[in-house]
């Protein structure tokens, strides 16, 4: 029988994949297809962009942005008559050439998908469907060993913390294990609130059972009896699969009281988060999930010693708890086999920005920038140079051309002057500014620092006051050295994480870019030409045709000149709103 | 003996376990300067003046928060400590009033000092300066948002010691200010006028509405006493002025020694030479009282001398 999968990931379902699903169905059964395919939904293939995905198994043909009005043709011209439906096939963006098959598109043939290997294959809403792929195997495994032993085979395995820091997951497991205390929990960190980021809505949209399988197993480990997951309320397909899932995980003996017949028992619940960025690191998620304001405290003590309601709790991220059924599984041998030295396994990032292929990927760790960017992500969107790309959310850094051949790893991007942190990889081309780079992310950290201590609170703002400045053409002699000053206290002083990086947007472009900030200081100018109160507007005489249009429309009355002649733009009167430029059949207008 | 021994300052020192940097450098008399610490309430860790630097560490942890560990070196004025001393202070004035001229609290006010002690006399960076409204509306407590360097003391302080939970923080980033629930004035709020936050506030933003315009802090003589009204056995200042009492000031509270308001109007009636004409919360607000009414004596004026 064959199998139709449709995408229902949150990506797809805003593209209106329910109805292609509706619709799908309602033509096997005018066609009486039914005994022969079957359709199924499944979550996020991380190719959003392209969506709604549409997969015919077992061939695994791939269609792409499926509309409601594409199902007949799929159903008679590929179901009936076995002919692909070319115009719906995907088109890669460099070759140009239609491919068929899923597992031949590049963005896909060049990943290894370990941790997402099930995201788009199996119906998230469906236990059955992740047993049938070895689900909750590793838990059988796990509990058949000692507890120590358990975390023996994570801290083999070299895996890390997929939350931002890299901390070695098995060590944190054996802190937790050995605090003193008999009530424990475990945690599993889902607030996931980089802007851009989505890695871990699709895991827990596309395949729940995964991480409620690692966080049992980590629960067995460490010797917790509860545990919480903590999910932002702007994710309600996350939240809703995550009910289904644990619902008929605890129908299964999975979760609960004697878990798989045995004396271990642990109960998994789920909170809503309100959804602030600060609420993702750890004290303030643990504060929030007590029902208090959101705001960090000092470490230590750690959470693996004094964590919810005081007692030794673990907290991992998604991604992180999501590995380890796949560890107990294949072995800690296996894994340490793939990634690097150092870091182990495998990394989903979320490429976004000037990139021809975005969406999610899962690499080997240790690949380089230049493999994700221009194999996977298909290069530059039309063609234009790389300028930079920014790693590691909005506290990350950027990271210039001379770095696209730097493996990424913990380690290395962090010498870089960037880091890992859940996953954000964006592109950007050479029209983008990067004292605007700066001064976007800032303003983002600005607004979501808890406002708890000074640095953060009001160091961030000033930085933030000081790059705007820039950007606007006043900047000044010394801003850059206040920059650094403020930088180097904040991340020196400020209590949690939010504020010990904030400052890194400004550190690495600062590194890489000084040039560009110093254009804008001194000469009033902004290389990229992006900021758009550093341009000036100018009239190519030669081809111009004097057809008047921007001279009426110009709203400072800047341009002047006579019908069917050459006009010329008055720079002193100039508000440089842009609008000549947008106006201009001609394209004579151009700025510097 | 056992503990953890460390070096302060080029300076030896040995302490139980568990003790914080700053107790430790207070054992050799060095002074760190705090304005969000206080060892009565919940280590909170906000402010960052206390920052200290630690040999091999690349953060200068706060050293009110921080724990000893052994072989510690610790470097307390440090150049890079000093840069963000300042730093620190040159971002709170930034959003600071700067009324110092005429302020109530000056001379008595922490961020003062530390800006004196660390040299700072103006702020490089413009900050917003809201101008906030002033919450007076009450006859006790003036609450002055625009001088507040959230702290967080007061919040701290009305939760742990008087159990009243009436001031918290709200909102985020630049905007994140320390109110009554719903950003309602004090008077509205469940807040009984203890003065526990009052006592404890670093700053001019909270202020006993008693001492306004009674005088400058360097022109009072405070002394000590003991409120006698129950067995709590509260701190209190008779602050006096060339020889005369003008005001009783809350002197802050201890765990058990909670403080509150009938104590303070009581004393005020006992020591003040002019004391002011009470007032008690009714339903329609504040309204003027007898002091028998204001010290809940009436019940027992009446058992005393039936009408
Ligand atoms: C401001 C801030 C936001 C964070 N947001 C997240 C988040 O959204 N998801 C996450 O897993 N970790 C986040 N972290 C990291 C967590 O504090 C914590 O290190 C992580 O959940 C530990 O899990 P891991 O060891 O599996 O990485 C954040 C940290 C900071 C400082
Ligand atoms: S660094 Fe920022 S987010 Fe973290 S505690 Fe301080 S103010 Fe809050
Ligand atoms: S940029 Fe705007 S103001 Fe300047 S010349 Fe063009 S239309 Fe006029
Ligand atoms: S609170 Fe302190 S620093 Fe602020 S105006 Fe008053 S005396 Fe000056
Ligand atoms: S006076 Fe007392 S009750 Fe009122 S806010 Fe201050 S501490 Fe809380
Ligand atoms: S009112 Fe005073 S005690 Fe309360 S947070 Fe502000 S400065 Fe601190
Ligand atoms: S202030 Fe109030 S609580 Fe404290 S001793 Fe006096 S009467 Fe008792
Ligand atoms: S939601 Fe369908 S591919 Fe992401
Ligand atoms: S006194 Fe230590 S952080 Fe405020």
């Amino acid at each position: 029988m064959g199998r139709i999968l449709v995408c229902a990931g949150t990506g797809c379902v805003a593209s209106h994949s329910r109805q292609v699903t509706a619709r799908l169905k309602a033509a096997l059964h005018a066609h009486h297809l039914e005994e022969r395919f079957q359709v199924d939904n499944t979550g996020c293939h991380g190719f959003c962009e392209q969506g709604p995905l549409v997969i015919i198994e077992p061939e695994g043909i791939l269609y792409c942005r499926v509309r409601e009005e594409d199902v007949e043709a799929i159903v008679t011209e590929h179901l009936e008559q076995g002919r692909l439906v070319e115009r719906l096939l995907y088109q890669d963006p460099v070759t140009k050439e239609k491919i068929a098959a899923y597992n031949q598109i590049k963005f896909y043939r060049q990943q290894s998908r370990h941790v997402l290997k099930n995201c788009g294959h199996i119906n998230p809403e469906n236990i059955d469907a992740y047993l049938a792929v070895e689900g909750y195997q590793g838990l059988k495994k796990a509990l058949a060993l000692p507890r120590e032993e358990v975390i023996n085979i994570i801290k083999e395995s070299g895996l890390r913390g997929r939350g931002g820091a890299g901390f070695p997951t098995g060590l944190k497991w054996e802190y937790t294990f050995k605090a003193p205390g008999d009530r424990k929990y475990v945690v599993c960190n889902a607030d996931e609130g980089d802007p851009g980021a989505f890695m871990d809505r699709s895991v827990l949209e596309g395949d729940p059972h995964a991480v409620l399988e690692g966080m049992l197993i980590a629960a067995y480990a460490i010797g917790a009896r509860e545990g919480y997951i903590y999910v932002r309320a702007e994710y309600p397909l996350a939240v809703q699969r995550l009910r289904i899932a644990l619902a008929q995980a605890r129908e299964r003996g999975f979760c609960g009281e004697r878990i798989l017949g045995t004396d271990f028992s642990c109960e998994l619940y789920i909170r809503e988060g309100a959804g602030a960025f600060v609420c993702g690191e750890e004290t303030a998620l643990l504060a929030s999930i007590q029902g208090e304001r959101g705001m960090p405290r000092p470490r230590p003590p750690f959470p693996a010693r004094q964590g919810l309601w005081g007692q030794p709790t673990n907290i991992n991220n998604v991604e992180t708890y999501a590995n380890v059924p796949l560890i107990l599984r294949r072995g800690a041998g296996w894994y340490a086999s793939l990634g690097t030295e150092k870091s182990k396994g495998t990394k989903i990032f979320a490429l976004t920005g000037k990139v021809k292929n975005t969406g999610l990927v899962e690499v080997p760790m240790g690949i380089t920038l230049r493999e994700i960017i221009f194999n996977i992500g298909g290069g530059i969107l039309e063609d234009r140079g790389f300028k930079a790309v920014q790693i590691g959310g909005p506290s990350g850094g950027c990271l210039p051309a001379e770095h696209l051949d730097l493996p990424v790893d913990y380690d290395s991007l962090t010498a870089a002057g960037a880091m890992m942190g859940s996953g954000g990889l964006v592109v950007m081309d050479d029209s983008t500014c990067m004292v605007e780079v700066a001064r976007f992310f800032l303003n983002f950290t600005q607004a979501e620092s808890c406002g708890k201590c000074t640095p953060c609170r009001e160091g961030i703002q000033q930085m933030l006051a000081i790059l705007t400045r820039i950007t606007r053409g006043q900047g000044r002699e010394g801003d850059l050295e206040q920059l650094e000053r403020l930088a180097r206290v904040i991340k020196g002083t400020a209590l949690c994480g939010l504020g010990q990086t904030a400052p890194n947007p400004v550190l690495s472009t600062l590194r890489y870019f000084r040039a560009e900030y110093e254009a804008h200081i001194r000469d009033h100018r902004c290389p990229a030409k992006s900021c758009r109160e550093l341009l000036t507007y100018h009239i190519d005489p030669d081809k111009c045709n004097g057809c008047t249009r921007c001279r009426r429309r110009c709203p400072a009355g800047a341009i002047s000149g006579e019908a069917r002649e050459p006009h010329t733009i008055d720079l002193e009167l100039c508000a440089r709103c842009g609008t000549c430029l947008d106006l201009c059949r001609q394209k004579a207008i151009y700025v510097e | 003996m056992p503990g953890v021994s460390l070096t302060i300052n080029d300076k030896k020192v040995r302490v139980p376990a568990g003790t914080t940097i700053l107790e430790a450098a207070r054992e050799l008399n060095i002074t760190i300067p705090t304005l969000c610490h206080d060892k009565r309430l919940s280590p909170f860790g906000a402010c960052r003046l206390c920052v200290v630097e630690v040999r091999g560490r690349k953060n200068l942890p706060a050293a009110c928060v921080t724990p000893v560990e052994e072989g510690m070196t610790v470097l307390t004025e440090s150049p890079a400590v000093v840069e963000a001393r300042r730093t620190i202070i040159e971002l709170l004035l930034a959003n600071h009033p700067l009324d110092c001229l005429t302020c109530e609290k000056s001379g008595n006010c922490r961020l003062q000092d530390y800006a004196y002690r660390y040299g700072v006399k103006r702020t490089p960076f413009e900050g917003t300066r809201d101008q906030l409204p002033l919450d007076d509306n009450n006859p006790f407590i003036i609450r002055d948002p625009n001088k507040c360097i959230l702290c967080g003391k007061c919040v701290r302080a009305c939760q742990e010691i008087r159990g009243q939970a009436v001031l918290g923080f709200a909102f985020r980033g630049p905007a994140t200010r320390v109110v009554p629930p719903l950003d309602v004035s004090l008077g509205e709020s469940d807040c009984v006028f203890c003065q526990n936050c009052v006592a404890v506030c670093p700053t001019g933003a909270l202020r006993d509405k008693y001492l306004a315009g009674k005088g400058r802090w360097w022109e009072f003589q405070p002394e000590a006493v003991t409120c006698p009204f129950c067995a709590n056995g509260c701190h209190f200042y008779l602050l006096r002025k060339e020889g005369k009492v003008v005001a009783v000031a809350a002197g802050g509270a201890a765990p058990g020694r909670p403080m509150c308001l009938r104590g303070r109007l009581a004393l005020t009636l006992i020591f003040c030479e002019e004391p002011p004409q009470p007032q008690i919360k009714t339903e329609k607000g504040f309204a003027a009282v007898s002091w028998t009414e204001a010290l809940g004596l009436e019940e027992l004026a009446g058992k005393l001398w039936p009408k």
